[in-house]
């Protein structure tokens, strides 16, 4: 009984951080499904984001004052980036935008330790990284509340975020530009409008990913290597899929904890570096599209 | 090739420009010609040459260390072997999966391979500061230590296997891999064998990152600790290959040299102009800025990277040289 106690609150503790991955994922996913652009400037958006925002926090703002404002200025730099980066180098191929992003991510990278220094900062957001009570004494299982929120909120970013593609007109725009941006734009939809507010959307993303992130380990710059723990998350759900980044996220934090806890210790531990990309690996092994991309179809 | 047996040693004296610049140039360009074939001739988006690297280079320190009669290059050349091996295995993937998928998926090789050679002592002798001292190059009964003669072995390696390389992509093999490249399907339907020609391109991929990556840990950093495999290395590498020209071998070599000597300069430019006045941390993250800038402007105006641009000029010139004569 306690194993089966302390399986579950492996897992249940996997699910949970694997919706901080999903976080991360879903900014990929939002910038992949309008332009296809693999944006490797997300890590970096991530770190940005959030040195900006506690940056405003030590400037006295409040915290909602903060956040709106780190808010802007991720539609700023999402602006930005459309007009100077995006704009030039429409209709080049996908290695060549690859490669602009990772640009990209070296100058936010750069930009953000210029202004706001190098140390790491701790991030308070009033929810502690400990146990929540209740739980412990109804259910004997410990989950951390910081956790908890994180997933909350990621749930009504996606929810809100599914509502604005399907119920809008701009969500309508966005996801025929998805399929086809020539045909878009001759229909008269505005193809920088949606990259804009793509790019701010992912903006925004970031922002709530690196205060989760930043609440639990620290402002630091460790968290541009966050992106690359996104990519098997990213081949697990699709990269063009919402739902997937949700499922993916969960299935690579659930089964990480659960590989690390039960067999890591057999080879010394630290498998969680490379146990998601196997993971990964042998999913693509059997479904190379990921559980809810479109299926690549491919003619000679 | 003159220029690098006779010119360079005549003109070149420092000892600084041996060791830091033209040693980790010569061992990143021939890691680079590596990612140059698996992905600008064979098309496979790959995104692990430091794991293999790191591969090549605890297989050499191992081959040394337990056969000490083997020669220098034939454990080079075994290391090489070894890191191939592992190119075949993580090459794999490359059968059903392309593009950013096969990217993810070959970042596989680069997490395992270093994870392995860090957890199991054997690989590292049971050394426990995690920093080895690589062991000196014999050639011959000739100790080959100083800066200077490294640099000479380095060359001779790097020489021969750039032949070798161009002579590869010219040939039936190359042709097989642009054929691969350019569309896989069609190629399959012309009778080129996709799982050789992949897994081929892959393995001469590794076997290249593998013999860099013993020289870079033998010649330049002279130590051997998986820590300095990390997957930044494998980025520039990758910068390396797309700056300098996708699908050619001098691409690789350019870009190289742009990828290792540009933060060399900014720095110093830098230090001398704002020296004092700045804080160092912030020159060095406005490096960061120039260099991400770089890299997006050097993507709009040439996309076709640092190789083209060289080919544009040499035909100006030539265009000029002829409307003289």
């Amino acid at each position: 009984m306690i194993e089966l106690l302390f399986f579950i609150e492996v897992v249940v503790a996997g699910l949970l951080a694997g919706t901080m991955y999903s976080l991360v994922a879903l900014g990929f996913v939002l910038i992949y499904k309008a332009s296809s652009t693999f944006n490797f400037a997300q890590g970096a958006m991530v770190f940005f984001a959030v040195l900006a925002f506690v940056g405003f926090m030590e400037l006295g703002m409040s915290f909602v004052v903060a956040f709106f404002a780190a808010c802007l200025l991720m539609v700023f730099v999402g602006f930005c980036t459309e007009r100077l980066v995006l704009q030039p180098l429409m209709n080049q191929s996908e290695d060549t935008l690859l490669m602009a992003t990772i640009g990209l991510g070296f100058v936010l990278e750069g930009l953000a330790q210029a202004v706001w220094g190098v140390e790491v900062r701790r991030l308070d957001l009033g929810i502690g990284d400990f146990p929540i009570m209740w739980i412990v004494d109804n259910l004997g299982l410990y989950i951390s509340a910081l956790d908890l929120t994180a997933s909350l909120v990621a749930a009504i970013l996606i929810i809100g975020l599914a509502l604005l593609f399907k119920y809008t007109k701009m969500g309508l725009g966005l996801r025929a530009v998805a399929d086809d941006p020539g045909a878009a734009s001759s229909i008269g939809i505005p193809l920088k409008n949606i990259m804009l507010l793509v790019w701010s959307a992912a903006g925004v993303v970031a922002l709530v990913a690196g205060m989760m992130w930043g609440a639990r380990a620290g402002v630091q710059f460790a968290l541009v290597d966050l992106a690359l723990k996104a990519l098997p998350v990213l081949i697990i759900g699709g990269f063009s899929s919402i739902p997937g980044a949700i499922i993916g996220g969960l299935i690579i934090g659930a089964s990480e904890k659960v590989l690390e806890v039960y067999i890591g210790p057999y080879f010394g531990g630290g498998i969680e570096g490379w146990a998601p990309y196997v993971l990964a690996i042998l999913f693509l092994l059997y479904r190379p599209e990921g559980l809810f991309g479109e299926k690549i179809i491919r003619r000679v | 090739m003159v220029l690098a047996f006779v010119v360079v040693p005549l003109v070149v004296e420092t000892q600084y420009w041996y060791s830091s610049i033209l040693i980790p140039w010569l061992c990143l360009a021939l890691a680079a010609v590596g990612q140059q074939i698996v992905m600008g001739f064979a098309g496979q988006l790959a995104l692990g040459a430091a794991g293999f690297m790191a591969a090549g280079a605890f297989a050499c320190y191992n081959f040394i260390l337990r056969m000490p009669d083997l020669p220098f290059f034939g454990a080079l050349i075994l290391s090489g072997l070894v890191a191939a091996a592992f190119g075949v295995l993580f090459g794999l993937p490359s059968l059903r999966v392309r593009g950013i998928y096969l990217m993810v998926a070959t970042l596989a090789s680069q997490f395992f391979i270093v994870w392995m050679i860090d957890k199991f002592g054997w690989f590292k002798n049971y050394d426990t500061s995690g920093i080895i001292t690589a062991q000196d190059i014999v050639i011959m009964g000739k100790p080959f230590t100083s800066p200077m003669d490294m640099y000479f072995v380095i060359v001779v390696i790097v020489t021969v296997l750039t032949l070798l390389a161009i002579n590869m992509a010219r040939g039936r093999t190359g042709r097989n891999w642009m054929a691969v490249r350019d569309m896989d399907i069609a190629a399959e339907s012309m009778g080129i064998s996709l799982l050789k020609t992949k897994l081929q391109a892959f393995a001469i991929c590794a076997f290249y990152c593998g013999v860099a990556g013993a020289l870079f840990a033998f010649c330049y950093l002279k130590s051997l600790e998986p820590v300095a495999f990390d997957i930044k290395l494998s980025f520039k590498i990758l910068f390396m290959v797309i700056l300098g020209g996708l699908g050619t071998i001098s691409g690789a070599f350019i870009g190289a040299v742009f990828i290792l000597l540009f933060p060399v300069l900014l720095n110093s430019v830098g230090n001398n102009v704002f020296h004092g006045a700045i804080d160092a941390t912030i020159i060095s993250s406005i490096e960061q800025v120039v260099f991400g800038v770089l890299i997006i402007v050097f993507m709009i105006y040439e996309p076709l990277g640092m190789a083209k641009l060289w080919e544009n000029i040499k035909q100006k010139i030539q265009l000029k040289l002829s409307w003289k004569s």
